[in-house]
């Protein structure tokens, strides 16, 4: 495995030092064409919760000097579509406009002006006069499908797949899915332990906002350069709102200030493509920081109800997981994110006869919920893994031990696989690499488990505890998510490499070009990577569901395969030798049978210039299936002062098997940005709303993510493992990490201090109360 | 208005409207290198060196920086000529989407400046303005290391 010459080795990320030396990459760096005539929009949004608009009166706005367009629903047609960036048909409702006559959550679209300049656009935003009837909100998801709930969308708007959806009673979605027989189970059980877990409304936080910017080649065709995961699900619904072909619709993506799930949404596109086409002049938006927080995508809640029956032995004899999910104003992932809160979670261990995954999501009158790394997952591990802690401790096991007892193993499988998908069935596989247990070993040791568990370690008011936490991901959706590639080979030997998966800084462009530079025996340095560019590369879902490596790294290896055989085939002729000699090694092809040896160069040279010239060049597509999962272990150090109830993560260990790392820095990168991020949603990270479902803290200040001043001690740990399914062995790790921090900083504060938060995030107030509780 | 400005070494003149902050200003003539993440002060996105100090170029109106000299990161670097902290952030691998890293490098300049040879604790602290959401920190502290490191050989 170690005889790769690319792989498996940390090389530096492509476009590293162009980023660190502050080149025009991003979107809004970029001079735009015709940008004496460049629009500069401003949106306004609701204030309300829920309210119809009786009546917008744009006049005084329009007349305003310097005002160019304003777009409301009165002149934009009512196009129903989804933000969520996922494929087609999508596994969300159809229940967004760009305008509509009603707004459902504080930071709704009501209407947008363009302007020549920014600070005129938003000065007309403050001359529309809108009159709103205001309507009894709904906040409350336990509330949400009772009878005399406020029904958040009862007009046309609808469910493209077949899929349970039902607005009447605020039902964004549901599932449900069942095993065995569950109350059977339950009945066998020496003891049933129930609780109800909670996760809260959090933000991406990617430090580039959303921005967007649309413009028209000399050909009249609209070229959208945004800060997307996904071009060309951008291209395909703004195509839609706008009522026009894909086809005259260039999306680019360049450089893009991180993405974590939040830029998955088609939120920004659509209005500068709008305004773009309407009045035939370039457009450009930009969010503020306070417009990410209020109206673009967050992390959903959820309310995890879990039931586990277990026997004194330690055998869980049935689970029953029933998740209720808000989606917010609009249903954007509202199936997917609440599936893969069972479909990820459950199948870990796959030994549970009897069970039942019950899901439901609700419209609600607050932040509309979206993609976030982790996806669901994160909300499923919190319940899992405290519930684990539980029972280990009621059972008297060691948790490690029992974890390593029943996790999934290679060579198994869990029915769930195949029950539940995204959007539809999912698909059977079985696991190939699994070193879960490795994982749970090593990183005990680097915690130093056994020294510290149940020790209660004192420092004055301090208590030390640590706990862990184990889950398991996927790598892309399988029969879902496809990627392609396509290699070109240049004169002197080099590779264009074209790829539509799309790099957030993920260095998805630098692994792809590794795994191509392996295959051609031949240096990354060859490569000319473009990527995300709907008219220049090949189709790519985008990044998301960690689904690059694997699935666009199997379609780079398919591709850079065909190259090899070209290449082979040319080399056969003009070295007149047998194919099945001939092997790439050193950028050059190496006859076995003579040691005789050819540059690639003079290979590239012949086929373009010498004889029987053709190019050297091949695309290749590849859709998984099935979504080999990545695994982990983490564990949290965690110092609680038992006099404010601060909790303090002095040290938090990742080890993560993703297969064969294809660059292990990266890997590392992609761990410790996750696990950070993990630490202050389970710390800190909440949306606060006040009575009327307006955040009060849309800033950094209030908002609190971790700066270094914060940081705890992070170690993470590569566990290598083979997967036959993955380029060159890899499986995908860019979502994990993210899911171990809540349970296990809630498994160590139990080990601490004794007592359990089911409710995150975990302030220190929570944390006071609870101890106060168990000492009254 | 317009401002005499020596941005990078080079005498500039800018023009842009009162109360425009010296992050719009400099962005709009150009120097797009320095980044916006919040407009607030609270991110180290935009931060730049304002007569040699360490500022948030969100929070200084433009106007009351006519006649200084302003250091960005291309003023510290660029793709030819890498400063040693540019190149070490690469090779630390302390660059993600690099939003961030503009602001990064300038403040790793800042400090290695007045500190050639900081302790951990000291750059964690002297960090402690600029969010990074990508890394988990941990490879910029590497590579502020390793930065220091380098420029004393
Ligand atoms: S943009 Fe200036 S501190 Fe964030
Ligand atoms: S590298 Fe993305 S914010 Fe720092």
């Amino acid at each position: 495995m170690s005889d790769f010459n690319t792989v498996g080795k940390s090389v530096k990320k492509i476009d590293a030092l162009s980023l660190a030396a502050g080149e025009k990459m991003f979107t809004d760096d970029f001079e735009i064409p015709d940008k004496e005539k460049l629009l500069h929009l401003a949106v306004l949004y609701s204030p309300y919760a829920y309210a119809k608009i009786k009546n917008i009166d744009i006049g005084e706005a329009e007349k305003m000097d310097g005002v160019i367009d304003v777009l409301y629903y009165g002149n934009v047609e009512r196009v129903l579509h989804t933000t969520a960036g996922q494929g087609f048909p999508e596994p969300s409702p159809y229940d967004t406009v760009l305008f509509d006559k009603k707004v459902r959550f504080v930071g709704d679209r009501v209407a947008l002006v363009a302007a020549t300049s920014k600070k005129i656009a938003q000065e007309a935003l403050k001359k529309i006069k809108v009159e709103y009837e205001i309507l009894e909100p709904l906040f409350d998801i336990e509330k949400a499908t009772s009878p005399d709930a406020p029904k958040i969308h009862d007009d046309d708007e609808y469910a493209v797949i077949p899929t349970k959806y039902d607005p009447e009673h605020n039902i964004a979605a549901e599932v449900e899915i069942k095993f065995g027989d569950i109350e059977s189970g339950f009945a066998e059980a020496d003891f049933v332990e129930e609780h109800t877990y909670r996760t809260q409304y959090a933000a991406h936080c990617t430090i580039e906002p959303h921005a967007a910017a649309a413009y028209f080649d000399a050909m009249g065709r609209l070229i959208i350069i945004s800060s997307t995961q996904v071009p060309f699900h951008a291209r395909r619904i703004t195509a839609r709102v706008l009522g026009i072909n894909e086809g005259m619709i260039r999306v680019i993506k360049p450089r893009i200030g991180g993405g974590f799930g939040g830029k998955q949404e088609i939120l920004v596109e659509p209005l500068v493509a709008m305004v773009a086409w309407r009045n035939k002049r370039p457009a450009k938006l930009v969010l503020s920081r306070e417009e990410v927080f209020v109206s673009s995508r967050t992390r959903n809640p959820m309310r995890i109800r879990l039931k586990t029956g277990v026997k004194n032995n330690g055998t869980i004899t049935a689970i029953e997981m029933d998740a209720l999910m808000n989606t917010g104003a609009y249903g954007a992932h509202a199936l997917t994110v609440l599936s893969n809160a069972g479909s990820k979670v459950l199948p870990l261990f796959n030994k549970i006869e009897n069970l039942r995954f019950f899901g439901r999501s609700v419209y609600t009158n607050l932040p509309v919920g979206g993609a976030y790394r982790g996806y669901g997952a994160t909300k499923g591990y919190f319940a899992f893994n405290q519930q684990i802690d539980i029972i280990a401790r009621k059972v008297g096991q060691d948790v490690l031990e029992y974890i390593k007892k029943w996790h999934i193993k290679e060579g198994e499988t869990s029915p769930i696989f195949e029950a539940l998908g995204e959007g539809k069935e999912g698909v059977s596989q079985i696991i190939h690499s699994c070193k879960l247990t490795e994982c749970i070993d090593r990183g005990a040791k680097a915690i130093g488990w056994y020294e510290k568990r149940g020790k209660h370690i004192r420092n004055g008011d301090w208590v030390k505890g640590v706990g862990v936490s184990v889950a398991m991901q996927g790598s892309g959706i399988p029969r879902v998510d496809m990627g392609s590639a396509y290699i070109k080979m240049n004169d002197d030997g080099s590779f264009n490499l074209h790829i539509g998966a799309t790099d957030l800084g993920t260095g998805s462009d630098t692994i792809l070009a590794q795994i191509a530079a392996e295959t051609l025996q031949t240096p990354i340095e060859k490569f000319i990577v473009r990527s995300s560019d709907t008219d220049l590369t090949p189709f790519d879902v985008g990044a998301y569901a960690s689904s690059t490596t694997y699935v666009s790294g199997n379609a780079v290896r398919k591709c850079a395969e065909k190259i090899r055989e070209q290449i082979i085939e040319v080399a056969a002729k003009i070295m007149n030798a047998d194919g099945d000699n001939l092997i790439l090694e050193n950028s050059a092809v190496k006859n076995l049978a003579n040691g005789k040896v050819l540059p690639f160069e003079k290979i590239a040279k012949y086929s373009l210039y010498t004889q029987d010239q053709f190019q050297i060049q091949a695309g290749e597509s590849f859709v998984g299936d099935e979504s080999p999962p990545p695994f982990a272990a983490q564990f949290a150090e965690v110092d609680v002062d038992t006099r404010t109830g601060k909790i303090v993560v002095k040290k938090f260990v990742s080890a993560v098997d993703c297969g064969q790392p294809i660059n292990p820095k990266l890997v590392e990168g992609q761990v410790e940005g996750a696990v950070l991020n993990g630490i202050t949603y389970a710390l800190c990270e909440e949306y606060l709303f006040d009575k009327n479902g307006r955040m009060t803290n849309d800033n950094f200040w209030d908002y609190k993510i971790f700066s270094t001043a914060d940081m705890p001690k992070l170690i993470t740990i590569v566990v290598n493992s083979f997967e036959e399914t993955g380029p060159f062995g890899a499986k995908s790790v860019a979502e994990i990490g993210i899911n171990g921090p809540m349970p296990a900083i809630a498994n160590a504060l139990f080990d601490a201090v004794g007592v359990r938060l089911f409710d995150a995030p975990f302030t220190p107030e929570k944390v006071l109360r609870a101890l106060h509780k168990r000492s009254a | 208005m317009t401002g005499d400005f020596t941005i990078n070494g080079e005498r500039k003149i800018l023009s842009f409207e009162a109360r425009t902050t010296l992050l719009r200003a400099l962005r709009e003539n150009g120097y797009t290198e320095i980044k916006e993440g919040c407009g607030e002060g609270e991110c180290g996105a935009c931060v730049v060196l304002l007569d040699g100090k360490l500022v948030n170029s969100c929070q200084v109106l433009a106007a009351s920086a006519i006649g200084s000299e302003i250091t960005t990161v291309r003023g510290i670097g660029d793709i030819h000529i890498p400063h040693p902290i540019q190149q070490a952030f690469v090779d630390a691998g302390a660059v993600q989407c690099g939003f961030c890293t503009p602001g990064m490098v300038v403040a790793t300049y800042y400090l290695l400046q007045k500190n050639p040879s900081p302790t951990e604790k000291e750059i964690l602290k002297s960090l402690d303005g600029n969010l990074c959401r990508c890394t988990g920190y941990v490879k910029i502290i590497d590579a502020v290391k390793l930065a220091a490191e380098g420029m004393e050989k």
